[in-house]
Formats: structure tokens, C-alpha cells, sequence
């Protein structure tokens, strides 16, 4: 399979993740669609690494990896923290800024 | 063999994504991200991404998304709308949107003059890929990001932590304010010192 085929599966996926996170409310699945979105670039970055010999890419995936999963960890504290005080789990609901 | 391996990982790839987007229930987008993330696992395989592979079956697969099927079971379900809909012509513009930068990205790649983009890849040797490889590379050449990778998994643990604690009896309903996120005051009242001493043998107030 040549490596334009991986692209554009990892274009397609992109777009689905970018989408998404345009369309739905609920921040949990917002952050799901971040994921879509990490994971089409770790596709597109492995198969670059593939394309060219060189395993630098997949380095650059499994660090990929790492930032998503601080991300959701975050993320994931922010909806419960959310949940807690009562407040709408909805993205166009919590548009004002505190501090 | 590897074509139709192939196309069965990236529809189900695919697939897996327009579930994730596309279902109504939170818990069951979590699950076709399961199955999206497995798809893309062997397409891993396929690059001859072994340790990626393993990673993303293991990290991504078993531990973010129980992470996810916990919060999602605990928040419930979430998704009915709360406020005023904004309309389906917001929703079309969004989906034009991203319409517009698929068809961006595939002009990209299709139109590269890169030639090797159309060929199988270069050679690879024995071993490409395996964890003894990327164990390598990670430990000399990218110790710096290794090393920074793993600060930043200590302070996004350490601050869901922080975030996500109980707090006993505190704010009005309606706001997240980042002071009280600092704000390490007891607010269970006063104590006497005899029970405040059987809280530290104890190992904290048992409010919290």
C-alpha cells in the first residue's frame, strides 16, 4: 500500500474529529473528538516514518501519546469539577470567564 | 493480504470515528473510539509500527478510554440540550467547514510532488519499529523530550487531582473560581484538639 492511502485515511479521520468537535455540545465528547483528531496525526506521522525508514516519527507518536494523555486527565478533571457544582456540562452554556 | 487488511483496519477506522461523532449517547461515542483506536492499531502494524502499536492498544485502548467510561458514567448522560439550539444552519456551517479543509488536505497530498508518497516507503531494516529500537532513540537522542514528556504527565496528574477533589460545603451553585482551586482552608468548622489529633493518626480529616 503506498503511503498516500494512510494520508488519506488520516485526512478523512481529521476532518471527522474537526467536525465534530465544531458540532456537539457536551464537552466529554468534544474531548473524544480531540482524540480523533491526535490519533489522525500520529497516523499521518507514522506513516511518514514508514515512507522515509526512519523511526524518529514514531518517537514523535508515542510523545503525541503522552500530551493526550495529560489532556484528558485534565480534561476529564475539568467536567467533574464542572459536574460537581451543579453547573450545565455544555460548552455553549459555560462561555463566561472567571477568575 | 496487507491490502485487504488494509482497507478492512482504515474502514473500520472511519467507521469509527463517524460513531464517535455521530451518536447521540456519551458512552457509546467512548466505545467506537475503542473500536476506532483498535483499527488504527493495525494499520500501526502495518507500517511496521509495532511498539506505537502496543502503545496505542494499551494506553489508549485500556487505560484513557476507562478513564473516559468512568467520567461518562458518572457525568450520565449529558448531551440533551440545555440552552436554546442554535439552529441547523450553524451545524451545516460546520460541517461545510470541515468539508472545505478535507477537500484542502487531499489537494495537499494527492497534488504533492513528493514520489515517494506513491511508492511502498523505503527499506527498513530488521527490528524497524520494535521496542528495543524506539527504547534506544528514546533514552539518547530524545532524552530531553523523554524527560519532559514524564514531568508533564506528574503535573497533569498531580493538577486532575487538585481539580477533581471533593470540596466539603463550599460555593454558591454556579461558579468555578481558580482561587478556591488554591484554597486549602478546612471549612468543616472548628475541631477540638483531641479529634484533630486522631484526624492526623488517622491521616486527614475524613471530610475530604
Amino acid at each position: 500500500m503506498s503511503t498516500t492511502w494512510y494520508l488519506l485515511v488520516s485526512a478523512v479521520v481529521f476532518c471527522i474529529g474537526a467536525g465534530g468537535i465544531l458540532v456537539r455540545r457536551s464537552p466529554l465528547v468534544i474531548l473524544l473528538c480531540l482524540e480523533l483528531m491526535l490519533n489522525a496525526a500520529n497516523l499521518a506521522l507514522v506513516a511518514f516514518s514508514r515512507a522515509n525508514g526512519n523511526q524518529d516519527g514514531q518517537i514523535f507518536a508515542v510523545i503525541v501519546m503522552v500530551v493526550a494523555a495529560c489532556e484528558v486527565a485534565v480534561g476529564l478533571g475539568l467536567i467533574v469539577a464542572i459536574y460537581r457544582r451543579k453547573l450545565p456540562v455544555d460548552v455553549d452554556e459555560l462561555r463566561e470567564l472567571q477568575g | 493480504m496487507a491490502e485487504v487488511v488494509f482497507f478492512i483496519a482504515a474502514i473500520g477506522a472511519i467507521a469509527g470515528a463517524g460513531g464517535t461523532v455521530v451518536l447521540r449517547n456519551p458512552f457509546y461515542s467512548v466505545l467506537a473510539l475503542v473500536a476506532h483506536l483498535l483499527c488504527l492499531a493495525a494499520l500501526f502494524l502495518l507500517l511496521r509500527a509495532e511498539f506505537v502499536a502496543a502503545a496505542q492498544v494499551v494506553v489508549y485502548a485500556g487505560a484513557i478510554m476507562v478513564l473516559y467510561v468512568f467520567v461518562s458514567a458518572y457525568v450520565g448522560r449529558v448531551d440533551h440540550s440545555v440552552g436554546p439550539n442554535p439552529g441547523p444552519g450553524l451545524h451545516w456551517t460546520a460541517w461545510a467547514f470541515a468539508g472545505a479543509l478535507m477537500v484542502e488536505l487531499c489537494i495537499a497530498v494527492l497534488g504533492s510532488g513528493l514520489t515517494v508518497l506513491d511508492t511502498e516507503g523505503t527499506g527498513f531494516f530488521p527490528g524497524f519499529g520494535s521496542p528495543a529500537e524506539l527504547g534506544k532513540l528514546l533514552l539518547t537522542r530524545y532524552l530531553l523530550a523523554f524527560e519532559i514528556a514524564s514531568f508533564l504527565l506528574l503535573v497533569a496528574a498531580v493538577g486532575s487531582v487538585i481539580l477533581a477533589r471533593r470540596r466539603e460545603g463550599l460555593e454558591p451553585a454556579g461558579t468555578v473560581s481558580v482561587t478556591d482551586l488554591f484554597s486549602t482552608t478546612d471549612r468543616t468548622g472548628t475541631i477540638d484538639e483531641h479529634e484533630a489529633g486522631a484526624q492526623l493518626e488517622s491521616g486527614g480529616s475524613p471530610k475530604r
